[in-house]
């Protein structure tokens, strides 16, 4: 089912009772050729992926819940590619080209908006970090620009920049190619177009177990029968853990909460997604008029979708130091993600140690960005048994052999 | 919000405490003979287990003492504490 002028006219004739699924629901099948476990933004693409640029279209994606109702729908839906070492920015700049060309690829209107994103410095040596940051990104070809508080000023006309601000600005940087999408047409264009491509997607499904054939992971358990798969991709964020512990290893992953809430809609007041270095406190706004708010991490691990009050309210405070304004507003909702954090904020994309799986893990507090170019990745290393050029520095063996890709930029703030 | 009862000064609110990662984390020796898988195991791999876990505790805010917590992470409720240098509680059923 393709949307067009066409069809909302047809459709129109009935009263729009009539549209059909964008994706069938079908009884899983006995075997396939790949199972990816997790119907999030990034089991989708890699289906996807496998079918379009592999030919891999015996495939299916389980989920536990519904598709796209774990990371993919409670993030704060911004895009960048503003990171700091090569290795990541070439993984990240792919994801985000993928993203500019996303829309006409699946014939889904992801709604991609490029607003810009900048990141504020409130002391020189904020500042001076940013620089050096900004550097490091024009070094990898990415587009960034400094700007001085006047110009800041121009973008963030509600920042309080009074000489009594708590955080005072002292500049920012400028990515004008960042910005948000619409998270749910992310989920829903890749479903429609892998389902489009033969891939069975399979919802209510959980995996309870692993199939084994000696050394070999063979199939999976799960609360809807046994399914047989040639290969085993795993895509299921914070829950990677619980499930390698099922296969019978141990991750460098430890899962948190990551909260983030929105506020009643009001008039456009701000045009860019702002992030603060001083609170690590980002906002932006939706295209219904909400703000929508996020910051770190809760401070224990959790596996809990819901978020703990201090975290909340330590967000909340850095936002109204940066934006007085936005105290007049109420919050509608607040949600948390479980989210796969690894020491060195660097996804892991990799053979799994045990035959016959793969692992797409580790995106912790950034995995929404990194949807498409994670999905392409993972179906080149599951298809080819070698890893995408843009991914082989992404190892489980890195947490051994040291090679980290120590990523502060990943989280957007200073650490 | 957690209330945390430290051995020592009793139920404190969450804000007082820092986590301090899951126990027992045993490190490998002597450090000449142990392999850099290893110490990947030691340094970075954890159970991160969704349920009952038992992790150290730092009142920062208050008497500065570790401790053990028996945490559950997809509820938040707090079986037990205990002093360190005791033997580590059972998690139980």
């Amino acid at each position: 089912m393709r949307f067009s002028a066409l069809a909302l006219a047809r459709s129109a004739l009935s009263f729009h009772d009539n549209w059909p699924q964008l994706w069938r629901s079908p009884e899983p099948k006995r075997r396939y050729d790949v199972l990816v476990i997790g119907g999030g933004g990034h089991g989708l693409a890699t289906a996807y992926y496998l079918a379009k640029e592999h030919g891999i279209g015996n495939v299916a994606v389980i989920e536990k819940g519904w598709l796209g109702g774990g990371n993919t729908g409670r993030n704060t839906t911004v895009v960048r590619s503003n990171y700091f070492y090569p290795e990541s920015a070439r993984l990240y700049e792919l994801s985000l080209r993928l993203y500019e060309e996303l829309s006409g690829e699946l014939g889904f209107n992801i709604m991609l908006s490029q607003r810009g994103i900048l990141t504020l410095a409130h002391s020189s040596h904020q500042l001076e970090m940013l620089a050096r940051w900004l550097n490091a990104m024009q070094l990898n070809g990415i587009d960034g620009e400094l700007l001085d508080p006047p110009a800041v000023r121009r973008w963030l006309p509600l920042l309080n920049d009074s000489a009594a601000a708590r955080y005072p600005l002292k500049g920012a940087v400028l990515q004008r190619r960042g910005g948000v999408a619409r998270h749910d047409a992310v989920a829903w264009g890749y479903a429609r177009a892998a389902d489009g491509l033969g891939v069975d997607i399979v919802q209510n499904c959980e995996v309870v177990g692993f199939l084994r054939a000696g050394d070999r992971i063979v199939g999976v358990d799960t609360t809807r029968g046994r399914i047989l798969g040639d290969k085993v991709a795993l895509a299921v964020a914070g829950h990677s853990s619980v499930l390698c512990a099922k296969a019978g290893f141990r991750l460098p992953v430890t899962s948190y909460a990551l909260q983030a809430f929105v506020t009643e809609p009001v008039k456009p007041v701000l045009a860019c997604v702002a992030v603060s270095m001083a609170t690590g406190t980002y906002v932006s706004q939706s295209d219904k008029g909400e703000l929508v708010v996020g910051g770190g991490l809760d401070l224990y691990p959790s596996y809990a979708q819901r978020g703990n009050l201090p975290t909340l309210q330590e967000v909340v405070a850095g936002l109204l130091e940066l934006f007085p304004a936005f105290g007049r507003l109420r919050m509608l909702r607040q949600w948390a993600g479980v989210v796969d954090v690894v020491h060195d904020s660097s996804p892991i994309i990799d053979h799994a140690p045990v035959q016959g799986m793969y692992l797409n893990c580790g995106w912790g507090t950034g995995g929404f960005k990194a949807i498409p170019a994670g999905g392409l990745v993972f179906a080149h290393l599951i298809a080819t048994d070698r890893p995408h050029p843009a991914a082989e520095a992404f190892t489980l063996r890195r947490f051994a052999t040291g090679a980290l890709i120590d990523e502060g930029a990943a989280a957007g703030i200073s650490h | 919000m957690l209330r945390i009862p430290c051995p020592w000064c009793g139920p404190r609110d969450e804000p007082e405490f820092r986590w301090g990662g899951e126990v027992p984390v045993l490190r490998p020796g002597p450090p000449e003979a142990v392999c850099a898988a290893a110490w990947a195991e030691y340094l970075f791999m954890r159970e991160n287990p969704k349920g009952w876990v038992r992790e150290r505790w730092v009142h920062a805010c208050g008497c500065r003492q570790w401790f053990v917590v028996i945490r559950n992470t997809v509820t938040h409720e707090i079986r037990a504490t205990a002093p360190l240098g005791e033997p580590l509680p059972e998690i139980g059923p």
